[in-house]
């Protein structure tokens, strides 16, 4: 492995607030953008940073200002690697109700859980639910 | 009828063509500002028609799907009827795996939402 195949990394601790994280999904995508990902790609990704941050400030840290969400990211040409924990007390995702489900279509909540994972190549909740890895893989 | 911060609304021929001036639907506040200014044009305004014209729009979170789907039922409540068109690719799959594809009544341009309200 050559050094320009490692993957760059970007670790980042956020405040609880719905607005604190946009410039950091930017140079997120604005990396794999430079290592030649593709639009609907990128796209994928956006929407899955977006839900699980807002997940984890809105849902685990309630928007409570003395908690933060650390952000880790491990970037490459065609891997994408995120781990985002919150300091809440977490939750199962198996009693996230199906949103998708045609008697709950019109029930607010767990959309964001659906997107990441129609998204991601995978996704694993861990510490309780307090941190979720998720990871998309595309072909070289 | 008052000026717009979030949407711009054109009439035409008893219909109201709603376009979005945010071409990224994230900002709560933005959202919240959004769902208000559509529910007033079926609460206040009374509007019976709705054309939402998505071709202004990249990308949108799930909260902002949250609203469209509280418009709906708003929209419905006061016998209105909405139809979305202009709808990306990339935003047409959001609908999609989310099953709200099968919620509300989608077009593929203004024209095809005109001739059937």
């Amino acid at each position: 492995m050559s050094h320009n195949d490692l993957p760059r990394t970007i670790q980042s601790k956020l405040s609880s607030s719905l607005t604190a994280y946009h410039d950091l999904v930017q140079q997120i995508l604005d990396v794999l953008t430079e290592l030649g990902w593709q639009k609907s790609d990128l796209f994928g990704v956006h929407m899955a940073l977006e839900e699980s941050i807002s997940n984890a400030i809105r849902h685990g840290n309630n928007e409570d200002p003395t908690k933060h969400v650390l952000v880790e990211c491990q970037l490459g040409p065609d891997r994408f690697w995120a781990k985002i924990c919150d300091e809440g007390d977490g939750y199962d995702p198996e009693h996230v109700p199906d949103c998708c489900a045609s008697e709950n279509l019109e029930v607010p909540g767990g959309r964001g859980l659906a997107l990441i994972r129609a998204y991601m190549t995978s996704v694993e909740h861990s510490q309780c639910g307090s941190c979720l890895t998720m990871e998309k893989r595309i072909a070289p | 009828m008052g000026t717009y911060r979030r949407i711009d609304v054109n009439e035409s021929s008893n219909v109201s063509v709603v376009r979005f001036k945010d071409q990224k639907i994230i900002d709560p506040e933005a959202i919240q500002e959004l769902g208000q200014e559509l529910f007033d044009l079926v609460e206040n305004d009374g509007r019976k028609k709705l054309v939402l014209n998505f071709s202004d729009v990249e990308f949108l979170s799930s909260a902002a799907l949250g609203k469209l789907i509280t418009f709906e039922k708003k929209s419905k409540r006061h016998d209105a009827e909405l139809i979305l068109t202009n709808i990306s690719p990339e935003i047409f799959q959001v609908f999609a795996i989310t099953n709200l594809d099968k919620l509300f009544q989608i077009k593929d341009s203004e024209a095809d939402a005109l001739a059937v309200l």
